[in-house]
């Protein structure tokens, strides 16, 4: 290095260059309480190894798959609920507005025969018109989104209830769209491993141009070897794990659309004023408004997002059990899509997190369930090791919080 | 009152900011009656006063979080309203506040642009703004290590200087420090002394709210004394003593302090 970059002239800035000072710069985030999602990385880790040696088809690709396509309903409605957390709010009607457009989704397909996109979009819309409600009641009069939601719980359950009319559970044929697309569609190798070479050349092009900008401004990069590193990493990891699906059914055409929503939500959060303002909200209201943020659209969009999420879930949930009752969305799909967020790093504080702790805490999740299941224990047990990880993630990240505040890092 | 109108003295540089005859009621307390005010381009204005004497009332209709019940502003000349934080800083106002209204979540790159990311093909341009940030920050000699860490890790001085580099984004012409030295050590408080200083010399007109009579006279050009929601004296600071300053503040000889300056000024002119 010739000339000091812009951004590090000042003495006190410690400097690690190249690689080693890459690796250097990890551990002393880590140690700063920075965890990020390393927490839930070796966790899933521990709990992957424990029930491989408690039953060795717990890590079979025909189990993986299974897993991945369990995981898609629920984690789209964590995606929601992840952008209500950043804010500093909750969402406890996630479930009961699944429930009601899987009810929609029934009832109006099936019974009333209406044409499959105008249900689907029935169903969406009646995600959105629930965030507005819950969005204008918590900007109107500033309840805590807490009560509001948990009314909400009550309220759209009975309005699920009231769509299924007598019928308490409705089929949806295994030949229709939906299902076809919620049970039997995997995507095909090659197009599972284009959408990877897709993903990692985006992820190198973007790294590239970030960082010859970054040159160009006068200000510090990444060298290139980190950039190579990176990608490669990203590319054996996301190779081998569509790989090892397509040992057997491959990837599902539902767990691929979280990921793309995942991903989508990701580059929403990070990269536009929108996602700025969600932050800049979760961290500090007043700052927002003063720097003339308009927080309360900020809350409806989070609002409305959150609740159509959870009616695509929902969707998604119908189309893989083909059918709709009305217990479709109760039991623990609540409380297992803010589990799952939560579980992913996303802090309940507000104002720290990341769409991808939806796809962490969700495959987290999912693995108890399923490796508790191979083991033949009963659901009691479930719940209890399901709780018991719950705690643990919220303990690590109220830890984490403090010693973020002992160093000096939000 | 005696109080001497600002408007009356021969002035080269350009009026930013009048106001006349403000008035603020909340119920039964009058916090603002009749308050007028005055800032000048590459003016250092000190607003002081004791505890309830209006000066963050004022502070907060020129910063659009509510609007008088009487009086006129006008700005650059034009009679206006700042019904909103937006209008007023539409209209090229920056406010600096006692609580810094930073994101503690957020990097110092986030926090300077906040509310005015700049775009590029729709997307942050996390880069420019990082770039401007520093070239800001030199401008204004302030001493941030690094702009890629939350400001939580900042010290107070250095939070300061980000609160006030932020409000200087937007180009305003005037800005307005809401008691910006209450919370610093020696060596911070004259850090953002120094950084009055350079906003002056960028001719900013500058609204000091201060506690501080030492830091006051230190940097302000003039001071107005608030007492009880009403002017209790308009001095320059070349004029005065601290003694006169204090028994403005606490009206210990009423109006006979702003009857001696406003002679002296008079004599003076």
């Amino acid at each position: 290095m010739t000339e000091t970059k812009l951004d590090q002239q000042d003495e006190r800035v410690v400097r690690n260059p190249g690689f080693r000072g890459a690796v250097r710069d990890f551990v002393l985030r880590v140690r700063g309480g920075d965890l990020g999602s390393l927490p839930v990385i070796l966790g899933l880790v521990v709990i992957w190894t424990v029930f491989q040696i408690l039953n060795p088809t717990f890590l079979s690709s025909s189990n993986l798959v299974n897993l991945t396509t369990q995981s898609a309903a629920v984690g789209t409605i964590a995606i929601g609920i992840v952008l209500v957390l950043l804010l500093g709010e909750i969402d406890l009607s996630v479930g009961s507005v699944s429930g009601l457009s899987s009810a929609i989704l029934a009832v109006g397909f099936v019974q009333l025969g209406i044409p499959l996109p105008l249900v689907l979009l029935a169903s969406l819309v009646a995600g959105v018109l629930a965030g507005l409600a819950f969005g204008f009641l918590r900007t109107l009069f500033g309840v805590p989104s807490f009560v509001i939601t948990l009314g909400g719980l009550l309220g759209i359950l009975g309005l699920q209830l009231f769509v299924l009319g007598k019928t308490k559970s409705i089929n949806i044929p295994f030949d229709s769209g939906v299902v076809q697309f919620g049970q039997q569609w995997f995507l095909p190798a090659w197009s599972s491993y284009l959408l990877v070479a897709i993903a990692v050349l985006v992820f190198a092009w973007n790294s590239l141009a970030l960082s010859r900008r970054r040159e160009s401004a006068g200000l510090s990069s990444l060298p290139l070897s980190i950039i190579v590193l990176r990608s490669a990493g990203l590319l054996v990891f996301l190779g081998l794990a569509a790989w090892y699906l397509n040992l057997s059914r491959g990837v599902g055409a539902p767990f691929a659309l979280f990921l793309v929503l995942v991903v989508i939500m990701h580059f929403f959060l990070t990269r536009t004023r929108w996602g700025r303002s969600v932050f800049a909200v979760g961290g500090n209201v007043e700052a927002a408004r003063r720097a003339g943020i308009r927080v309360n659209r900020v809350y409806i969009s989070v609002f409305v997002l959150c609740s159509l999420f959870a009616a695509l879930g929902g969707l998604m949930a119908a189309a893989r059990a083909a059918s709709a009752n009305s217990s479709s969305g109760g039991g623990d799909t609540n409380l297992n899509a803010i589990a799952a967020a939560v579980i992913g790093g996303t802090s309940l504080f507000g104002g720290r997190g990341s769409a991808f702790s939806a796809v962490l805490g969700i495959v987290v999740i999912m693995s108890i369930n399923s490796g508790l299941a191979l083991l033949f224990l009963e659901s009691y047990v479930q719940y209890i090791v399901t709780g018991a990880v719950l705690l643990l993630a919220v303990v690590i990240d109220s830890l984490s919080r403090r010693s973020r505040a002992a160093a000096g890092r939000a | 009152m005696t109080n001497l109108s600002s408007t009356t003295r021969s002035r080269t540089a350009e009026q930013l900011l009048s106001l006349r005859g403000i008035t603020k009621r909340f119920g039964a307390v009058r916090a603002l009656s009749g308050v007028d005010l005055d800032v000048y381009a590459g003016e250092v204005v000190a607003i002081v006063g004791d505890n309830g004497a209006g000066k963050s009332t004022l502070v907060k209709i020129l910063a659009g979080v509510h609007p008088q019940d009487g009086g006129t502003i006008s700005f650059g000349g034009v009679p206006t309203h700042i019904p909103s934080p937006t209008d007023s800083r539409d209209l090229g106002i920056a406010t600096v506040y006692q609580d810094l209204s930073l994101c503690d979540n957020l990097d110092v790159v986030s926090n300077l642009w906040l509310g005015r990311e700049l775009r590029k093909n729709g997307a942050l341009d996390e880069v420019e703004m990082e770039q401007r940030s520093w070239t800001l920050l030199r401008e204004l000699s302030a001493r941030i290590p690094s702009v890629r860490i939350p400001v939580a890790a900042l010290s107070g001085g250095q939070r300061q200087t980000v609160a006030i580099a932020r409000s200087l984004i937007g180009e305003p012409s005037v800005v307005i420090l809401d008691e910006p030295t209450a919370a610093l050590g020696v060596a911070q408080t004259a850090e953002v002394l120094n950084l009055i200083e350079r906003l002056r010399e960028r001719g900013l007109g500058v609204i000091l709210i201060s506690h501080n009579i030492a830091d006051v006279q230190a940097v302000a050009d003039r001071i107005i004394v608030l007492r009880l929601g009403r002017n209790n004296g308009d001095f320059r600071v070349a004029d005065v003593t601290s003694e006169m300053i204090i028994a403005a503040i606490t009206g210990a000889s009423d109006n006979s302090v702003s009857r001696r300056a406003a002679l002296q000024e008079e004599n003076e002119s």
